[in-house]
């Protein structure tokens, strides 16, 4: 979750593009129609349009060609997650294109039109699965104004009233039989006034929209290699650089000799930047043959040198101390633990996590010879961005453009607070005296190494029920790093608590009528960072799988025993009893097999899981999954289907078998997939996913997938096994 | 100058006989559909098919492919490709899409030699293909309906 960050975000708060002027100077060269991109009326060809007066939230989202094709200006950042056809659904419902003439690409610039409303507006960027959300009404305002401005100008033009005038699969059409296609109207609709007053349809008229038919309208280039990543972009002269960097997190250049690797065939250049050692060639394998011939000395002072064992083992010794600060305090806790019949204890222990996105990260950075600087990259946070390049590269933020690209993944990894892999690019341009424009592409060892990981933290919880077998108390304290401390997001930190570390813990569906949840935050050189679903990836296994051990412990059956205690939402019971009733919750299964559920909200999006799991000879198998969720008012069924697959693939493969560690000289273990291993084909499970159907407002499901997938296998192990797996991944838990 | 044939079309490439057949695509030849994901053979983003073979990319090298055909993601073609492409988008597979150009090679490889896989066959065909957004279970779904629509 990222709300009200935003009095932090000063810089990326004041950016003002110069994406706007970008996209009406080629829009009016190519004779298009933007829905008024810069404000108040339309903007045609030519630029007959009045001066921009405030922007109002519907003028820059799409523009129609004189070709009729219609570009939708997404202000969401889609890594794979479906965004881009998320926002394209939410306009084409109103506007009435039919979907062959629908592409969509990334904006940036006013953040009245483009800042995350989820977060409070004043900033752009993508994140705590907030997308739709932000997106909801904006972008089928947008689509309803081209529509009422298209349909006004046919009604002109023909001389009939626009409201006889219907639109469907991108034809204009009047009982008269007159019709015309949107491209012939653009540039008349253009010049007319944009509608102050757009209705919107009613829910029960939706077709696209809910619409379990729809599929996404950018999958055909990604069979055919033909979708464009940051990795393929390629520019007259573009040179590629690849990074070393520093073999610990802190550390810096101290020297370097690069002679040996300048004297191979296509290296152009050898550089130091403040980030690493840059090795730039005609071509990746040019810099890559050359790399090792280079030799670096690091000053280490600032050099974070423990080891991950060693930084787990004091957050176990801390775990026992009182919490630095306080999230939830409901009753007196401590009281009544002390007063308790009996009570329940667990530590938990979760790993580093790489994001690991299969495109290692990369960023294309060009100088122009009027100054201003160009960059292609997976802008996540794009004004964010924006001010750090400018900073780098010593010019106005409004210097700097951004060219949004689809990335291959990112879980999070696109979205860092320094910049990270796009200021590397401006900084390596920057050492080679802007001389050509530069791609910096990271292998998969400078991605897995390059830190920015899901942090660890250990977890103590301890239950405790009175005489009448009542759960009377819970006391839960989460050591670990902030991921926001230190950065232009540390305005989540509330009264010492990052809400990142502690949310899914301290917002506990569950009745208890005493119950503490505690924060200590530590300060560790490991740089973090928000992994898909972020505070969930751990607090929810704590949880979920601890109540599983405290319904154990009361003899009480697993699904009862939450329902029973979640009477006040029903949300949660919901989604709980779907999963365990389409999962056959309580029937007899196969022999070896066990069932073990969970249940979970993450940004406001309900998720349960009932797995089906074997385990022999300490190995665990997941043969079957179900999966319920309620996101409330559902855009792409068939999307969220997508994304819960995925979230539950993705969580599945971190319980079962990720770990980044850190050895005892403080040099990450891992480089590559051998070493780093999410999950692969022969892993995921037999899956089905149920939607709870809903008129709720919609919330996200990029990330909501994630969380209840590893409690709910810990809790079929355990029925296997009688263990509860408290030390992630599980290859090392059912060791110990 | 080594001589690489790809997609049915020779092409002279400056480049040495180590250069890794992968960055000799991307960079030389300029088909830019097969993809970089760890240049260590163990993720499939790179796979093409050396004779009809799948291969990665990333560990074969350009001096060991004298009268060997390449075939890339742009040059797959025929009803077992184009059946899996339409099948991969009629079940909406891709999500990010960065490693479906090696699980569509991969899949087109197991269907020409396979028609009719098993799950098991899937497994051992694709598992070294890996997708972080994990389609996996979409692309099990999508290997076998591309064999039934192959069938019909």
């Amino acid at each position: 979750m990222l709300p009200k960050i935003i009095d932090h975000l000063a810089p990326a708060a004041s950016v003002k593009t110069s994406r706007r002027a970008f996209l009406v100077a080629s829009a009016a060269a190519a004779g298009a129609f933007v829905i008024g991109f810069g404000a108040g009326p339309a903007r045609a060809a030519g630029g007959a349009a009045a001066a921009p007066a405030q922007p109002v939230p519907f003028d820059a989202y799409l523009k129609i060609g004189a070709d009729g094709k219609v570009t939708i200006l997404s202000s969401q950042f889609d890594m794979g997650q479906g965004s881009y056809h998320g926002l394209a659904t939410l306009v084409n419902e109103e506007l009435g294109a039919s979907w062959d003439q629908i592409a969509v690409e990334g904006a940036t610039g006013d953040l009245k039109l483009y800042g995350n409303i989820v977060w409070g507006g004043a900033v752009q960027g993508t994140g705590g699965s907030s997308s739709i959300t932000t997106s909801f009404d904006r972008y089928r305002k947008a689509g309803a104004a081209a529509r009422m401005m298209l349909a006004a100008a046919a009604a002109k033009d023909w001389g009939v009233p626009a409201a006889e005038i219907s639109v469907t699969d991108g034809r204009l059409m009047h009982p008269s039989g007159k019709s015309a296609g949107f491209g012939g109207m653009a540039a008349k609709a253009a010049l007319l006034p944009v509608p102050k007053d757009v209705p919107l349809k009613d829910p029960k008229d939706w077709t696209q929209i809910g619409n379990a038919k729809l599929r996404r309208y950018d999958s055909k280039a990604k069979t055919d290699g033909t979708h464009p990543f940051t990795i393929d972009v390629k520019l007259p002269g573009m040179l590629t650089a690849v990074m070393i960097h520093p073999p610990r997190f802190g550390g810096t250049v101290k020297s370097f000799d690069g002679s040996k690797a300048k004297a191979m065939k296509g290296v152009v250049d050898v550089v130091a930047t403040p980030r690493g050692v840059a090795v730039v060639g005609e071509h990746m394998w040019a810099a890559l043959a050359a790399r090792d011939a280079v030799r670096v000395t690091w000053d280490e002072t600032k050099a974070e040198t423990r080891g991950s064992a060693a930084i787990l083992a004091e957050y176990e010794k801390r775990a026992a101390d009182k919490p630095q600060a306080t999230a939830r305090n409901d009753g007196d806790a401590a009281k009544a633990m002390a007063g308790a019949a009996k009570t329940v204890e667990a530590i938990f222990r979760f790993p580093y996590l790489a994001h690991a996105a299969m495109e290692p990260l990369n960023a294309v950075a060009r100088m122009n010879g009027d100054g201003t600087l160009e960059l292609w990259a997976g802008h996540q946070l794009p004004g964010l961005y924006q001010a750090i390049a400018a900073g780098i590269a010593g010019i106005k933020p409004e210097q700097v453009a951004l060219h949004i690209m689809k990335t291959g993944g990112g879980f999070g990894r696109r979205g860092t607070p320094d910049g990270d892999i796009v200021a590397e690019a401006v900084m390596v341009a920057k050492a080679i005296g802007y001389k050509a424009p530069v791609k910096v592409q990271w292998t998969r060892e400078n991605d897995m190494r390059g830190g920015r990981y899901r942090p660890a933290y250990v977890h103590r919880l301890k239950a405790g029920f009175d005489a009448a077998g009542k759960l009377v108390a819970w006391d839960h304290h989460i050591v670990g790093q902030s991921i926001v401390a230190g950065t232009p997001f540390q305005g989540l930190i509330q009264n010492g608590i990052d809400q990142t570390s502690v949310e899914g813990a301290s917002n506990l569906p569950y009745a208890v009528p005493n119950l503490h949840v505690g924060l200590t935050s530590t300060e560790v050189g490991v740089p973090p960072l928000w992994w898909r679903a972020v505070g969930s990836t751990h607090t929810a296994y704590a949880t979920e799988v601890f109540l599983d051990q405290v319904a154990a412990s009361a003899g009480a059956d697993p699904l009862a025993f939450r329902l029973a205690l979640l009477e006040h939402h029903p949300r949660h019971a919901a989604v709980l009893k779907l999963a365990a009733e389409k999962a056959g919750w309580g029937k007899p299964l196969a022999k070896g097999r066990f069932l073990g559920l969970a249940v979970h909200e993450s940004f406001h999006t309900f998720v349960a899981h009932v797995a089906e799991v074997s385990v022999s000879g300490g190995e665990v198998k997941v043969h079957r999954v179900v999966a319920a969720v309620d996101c409330g008012t559902v855009v792409n069924p068939n999307v969220v289907k997508a994304q819960i697959e995925g979230g539950t693939g993705f969580g599945l493969g971190a319980i079962l078998a990720e770990e980044l560690t850190l050895g005892a000289d403080g040099m990450v273990e891992q480089g590559n997939y051998d070493s780093y291993t999410p999950l692969r084909l022969s892993a995921m499970p037999d899956m089905e996913v149920h939607i709870v159907a809903s008129d709720a407002p919609p919330t996200g499901v990029g990330e909501p997938g994630v969380p209840s997938i590893g409690p709910a296998v810990a809790s079929a192990v355990a029925r296997a096994t009688g263990k509860w797996i408290t030390t992630l991944p599980l290859t090392r838990g059912m060791q110990s | 100058m080594p001589k690489l044939n790809i997609n049915g079309v020779d092409h002279q490439v400056d480049a040495p006989d180590d250069m890794p057949l992968l960055w000799a695509i991307r960079d030389l030849v300029g088909l830019t559909g097969t993809k970089f994901g760890c240049g260590q053979a163990l993720c499939g983003a790179c796979t093409v098919h050396l004779d009809g073979q799948p291969a990665r990319s990333c560990q074969t090298f350009v001096g060991d492919l004298k009268g060997v055909k390449v075939t890339t993601i742009e040059g797959a073609q025929g009803k077992v490709a184009e059946t899996i492409r339409q099948v991969w988008t009629d079940m909406d597979v891709p999500q990010c899409g960065y490693c479906q150009s090696g699980q569509v090679m991969a899949a087109v490889a197991l269907l020409a030699e396979t028609p009719k896989p098993t799950d098991d066959d899937i497994d051992a065909a694709l598992d070294g293909n890996l997708c972080r957004c994990a389609t996996y279970h979409r692309i099990r779904a999508g290997i076998h309906e591309a064999a039934r629509r192959l069938e019909a």
